[in-house]
């Protein structure tokens, strides 16, 4: 069988990678593209571990099929700092602790910052609820909702730029 | 958020020790660098598959290879006979049969063969091409299947330990631990007041996030390196080394950063695997397990059985205490019921008591460790049954856990701790009674239950090496893989025993070949053992740099003192000479400076926790809804308070697991009916409320700043907590965890009889 | 005199006794003057043991020095999570 090239924008650049029909855009990203932030928990789309932005949505990686990439735009973890500054939502997470093992955290963080962009004054619940579809067993996700509540305050007092 | 309780006869204040700076491996961890095993990755790498027993009881008959090695891609298929067994064991002889089936296979989900090939379909694809013929033969599934008469026999030779004279039949109970102190019928005769229940536990899953995985490249020249995901690189590499029959010298381990494990991974599965078949393919092999193979094949915590009655006088004094506790083993036999019988009376001073706790076999994956392992179901029928006494008697809970608390010199009937040095039980009572939430008043539905823990701790041996560079900074190497955040505590405490800033302390985990033997990080070890080891080695370090200072002024090593980071000299002669000062001479003076610590470590305190959970019963569902938690927890000191909270706040959650959602479901074939995580359900965000910590700081006496380890027993108070609070919400006493809405209701529609 | 609380999975050794009072200055003369009365009883503890002496647990015994007083009770090896 042969493999489908795919060519799609990245965290801003260009990239094409090879894939084959039922490959999963989970293991494209890791395998293929060498992007090994988003991570195999569960690859039923339970867990949230492989969270990126595509065109704009939240989804499980592992359940969209590599080929689905074609003409996208994906957002991963490794995209989230510009070139100046982290990310609001990476700072809060050191600054508060907000991971331990940190296998959930690349999930998390794209999670939150999609929760960010379309809703960017969320309470505790409407932040636990945008984010219940990431399992953390570690930190029992305390201090993970204070962080994205911090910086859901710092980037409404500075926004980032583009 | 945590108010930080300090013992008033011990007071410290550090510099460094009980800050919070940013982790140093924080960066890699939240910009996607941060290398697990799954993400490492070697040129001319292939793929691992292991084939695994679809049955949960069945002899094998005979294994066919050969049409899967002729599969496209196929570079190697290993089975038992690969793997001759060991003439001596490492301390557990069960490991290699468990790793992979030989005669029989005795739960679904075991290893019976894999296979590498240069994709993973490929390997899939090629695994099922191996002809495994079996006899299925009748399984065990429960405690009581396992030990009814003409029971099913999961090893048909295994003679119950621990019981004089020998069973002269074999059975599925694979040990009997017995313990007895005071006489037991006196204790009962005192008591005013007699309760007793039986309580059951289904089997839980560690449910870490990251699958077990790792890559081994093996070489011609007969050694092996593996990158891998694990609680100790040490313990990998002897019990890889053992299965395969080799020196253990010739493996090194490297390990990855590791996504969770809580006592899932402080044994193996797939490494010898990995190790044979890039041995045979002579290309290194990745194996990652798939999340229906954790649930199938790792080691879950066992289902349990227990029996508590406890007598207690009419102002609450605990007379006499007798447990009948069964735990399961899954297909091997471990340790199980003995750390329950460790356990279950450990908070409180009862004068009389009588403990038999069995091993049961069942055909389900063989248990392994997990967080504070045993001790929360011992913990549900003792805090629950306390619960039951305390509304008798119409005492506080927390006041009749303060009557009958353990202290300092009490000796502890767990057998695992010997005479109580300075400990903070009593002290974690008095904090969630003196929290605002304990007075927080209480709607329709809602409730309160008190619940305490303890767990024993652990100390072993460990390893540390600190290298201080030429501008000033020390790297501090040691064994112990970071499971929470130990590394920032690595540091803080090379910072206190050097006197320079955290920041200028570089925390790494060494391989097996870059730093010397280090334990597991299992036990709650880490902070306290290879703590000392960084503590010895900063020790020696600071004697160094006075010696050089001592070169430097020309004078002796007498007349100087090191403070907060610098050589000072007593009498005001030298303006004083940082770290940094003294390194970059260093060449000058005698060379570099570096040095170790290592120690078989002693003197750990054991954990107590206190715990309270409000909630609320939804009457109509079952749900039941977590409003509030508090945690009291005795740290002895929080080196790095964030991930001290952490530890505490992740048992919570665990635990509240287990009391509501989590289990293991098999149906009448011993197949695993929920194996992924949309049915084997752990707490969610929205699941959860904020969780309240109290740290308590009650400093361990045998420590140089006074730790405790606090990873574990933050797991055993929730389940009580959880099914006390849903008593005082509703009145029903729930004995069997999960408490799910299904059970909830159940028991809300009975007619009598179990309210209590 | 040391007194050796021995627990109940070495008492088979002993007849039943579980209390002992035997004469040693170490953990490994102990265990050698144990095996002189009770013969097979090193063996059965070559899979590992841990002991409390005086009140404190030690885990991974060998050459430990006992006082003439010292109390001894035999532990099971282990383990954590």
């Amino acid at each position: 069988m042969s493999r489908i090239h795919v060519e799609c924008k990245i965290n801003g650049d260009d990239a094409e990678f090879l894939c084959d029909a039922d490959e999963s855009l989970l293991d494209a990203l890791r395998d293929e593209v060498g992007l090994t932030g988003a991570k195999e928990g569960c690859g039923t789309g339970d867990c949230g571990a492989c969270s990126i932005i595509m065109n704009g949505n939240l989804i499980c990686a592992c359940l969209a099929f590599a080929p689905e990439a074609q003409g996208g735009v994906i957002e991963t973890v490794e995209g989230m700092a510009d070139e100046e500054q982290l990310h609001p939502l990476q700072t809060a997470f050191l600054e508060h602790a907000a991971l331990q093992c940190g296998i959930c955290t690349p999930g998390f963080l794209i999670a939150s910052k999609s929760l960010l962009e379309r809703n960017p004054d969320p309470t505790e619940t409407e932040v636990r609820y945008a984010i219940a579809g990431n399992l953390c067993r570690c930190t029992g996700y305390d201090k993970i909702v204070r962080a994205v509540l911090v910086a859901a305050q710092e980037m409404k007092q500075n926004p980032m730029k583009g | 958020m945590s108010v930080v309780a300090e013992d008033k006869k011990v007071k410290q204040s550090y510099k460094h020790v009980g800050t919070r700076p940013v982790r140093h491996d924080g960066l890699e961890k939240i910009n996607g660098k941060a290398r697990f095993a799954a993400d490492i990755i070697k040129p001319r790498m292939i793929h691992g598959h292991v084939l695994r027993s679809p049955h949960a009881h069945a002899k094998i008959l005979s294994i066919d290879t050969t049409e899967a090695e002729a599969m496209p891609g196929v570079k190697a298929v290993v089975t038992a006979s690969d793997f001759p067994l060991p003439k001596k064991d490492e301390g557990f002889p069960h490991r290699p049969k468990n790793l992979i089936a030989r005669d029989k296979v005795r739960y679904e989900g075991q290893t019976v063969a894999a296979v590498a090939a240069t994709t993973r379909r490929q390997a899939r694809e090629a695994a099922a091409k191996i002809i495994v013929n079996y006899e299925e033969l009748p399984a065990v599934m429960t405690i009581d299947e396992a030990m009814a008469e003409d029971a099913p026999l999961v090893h048909e030779d295994l003679i119950t330990k621990g019981i004089d004279p020998k069973e002269a039949k074999p059975s599925n109970i694979a040990e009997s631990n017995f313990y007895e102190c005071g006489d037991i019928d006196v204790g009962f005769k005192e008591a005013d007041f007699i309760f007793e229940h039986e309580f059951s536990t289904e089997a839980f899953h560690q449910g870490y996030i990251e699958p077990h995985a790792c890559l081994a490249d093996t070489g011609k020249d007969g050694r092996s390196e593996i990158w891998c995901s694990s609680q100790g690189h040490f313990m990998v590499r002897s019990a890889t080394a053992n299965m395969l029959g080799w020196e253990t010298s010739k493996i090194k381990v490297i390990p990855a950063e590791i996504g969770g494990g809580f006592g899932g991974k402080t044994t193996i599965y797939l490494e010898p695997l990995a190790v044979k078949l890039s041995q045979k393919a002579d290309r290194p092999v990745k194996m990652v397990m798939t999340r229906d193979e954790v649930f199938r094949a790792t080691g879950p915590t066992p289902g349990t059985k227990i029996h508590v009655k406890i007598g207690v006088k009419n102002n609450g004094e605990i007379t006499a205490g007798k447990a009948w506790l069964a735990y399961e083993s899954g297909a091997f036999p471990g340790s199980w019921a003995k750390l329950g019988k460790w356990c279950v009376f450990a908070c409180y001073n009862i004068p009389n008591i009588q403990i038999e706790a069995l091993e049961v076999l069942v055909n389900k994956p063989v248990n392994i460790a997990y967080r504070a392992p045993s001790a929360p179901m011992a913990a549900f029928a003792t805090e629950t049954v306390l619960d039951q006494i305390a509304k008798k008697i119409k005492m506080d809970p927390i006041e009749i856990r303060l009557l009958n608390a353990v202290e300092e010199g009490d000796y502890n009937h767990s057998e695992m701790v010997g005479t109580f040095q300075r400990i903070g039980l009593k002290e974690t009572l008095e904090a969630i009674r003196n929290h605002p939430n304990y007075k927080i008043p209480l709607g329709p539905n809602q409730g309160r239950g008190i619940a305490t823990g303890f767990w024993f701790n652990i100390a072993e041996s460990s390893s540390a090496t600190v290298n201080l560079t030429e501008d000033g900074k020390a790297v501090v190497i040691t064994g112990s893989p970071d499971i929470g955040g130990s590394r920032a505590s690595m540091a803080l405490m090379a910072a206190e025993e050097l006197g320079i800033d955290a920041k200028l302390i570089q925390p790494l985990v060494g391989d097996t070949e870059a730093v010397g033997f280090t334990d597991v990080t299992e036990g709650s070890r880490a902070t306290f053992a290879t703590g000392l080891a960084v503590v010895k080695a900063c020790q020696k370090l600071v004697v160094q740099l006075k010696e050089r200072a001592s070169i430097m002024w020309e004078c002796s090593v007498d007349d100087i003192d090191w403070v907060d980071g610098s050589a000072v000299h007593k009498e005001g002669k030298e303006p004083s000479l940082s770290l940094a000062e003294i390194t970059a001479k260093a060449k000058k003076t005698g060379g570099p400076l570096n040095a170790t610590g290592s120690l078989e470590a002693k003197g750990q305190g054991p954990g107590f926790s206190t715990q309270m959970c409000d909630l609320e019963v939804d009457p109509e569902t079952g749900r039941v809804t977590i409003l509030r938690y508090t945690t009291a927890q005795d740290a002895g000191t929080a080196i790095h308070p964030s991930y001290v909270e952490g530890q505490m706040q992740g048992g919570v959650a665990q635990g509240i697991g287990w009391a509501l959602n989590e289990e293991y479901i098999h149906n009448k074939n011993g197949m695993m009916e929920n194996p992924g995580f949309l049915d084997y359900r752990i707490p969610v965000a929205s699941d959860m409320p904020m969780i309240e910590t109290i740290i308590v700081e009650v400093p361990n006496p045998k420590h140089p700043y006074g730790v405790r380890g606090v990873g574990e027993v933050g797991i055993v108070p929730p389940l009580p907590a959880v099914a006390n609070a849903i008593h005082d919400a509703v009145g029903i006493r729930l004995r069997d965890a999960p408490m799910s809405p299904v059970r909830v209701l159940a028991a809300l529609n009975q007619e009598n009889g179990t309210n209590g | 005199m040391i007194k050796v609380f021995l627990g109940s999975n070495l008492k088979s050794f002993t007849n039943g006794s579980e209390v002992l009072e035997i004469e040693a200055t170490s953990v490994r003369s102990l265990i050698k003057e144990l095996n002189r009365q009770y013969p097979g009883i090193e063996d059965a503890l070559e899979s590992g043991f841990a002991l409390a002496i005086d009140g404190e647990v030690i885990a991974n015994p060998g050459y430990e020095k006992l006082k003439e007083t010292s109390e001894v009770r035999f532990l099971s090896p282990m383990q954590g999570g």
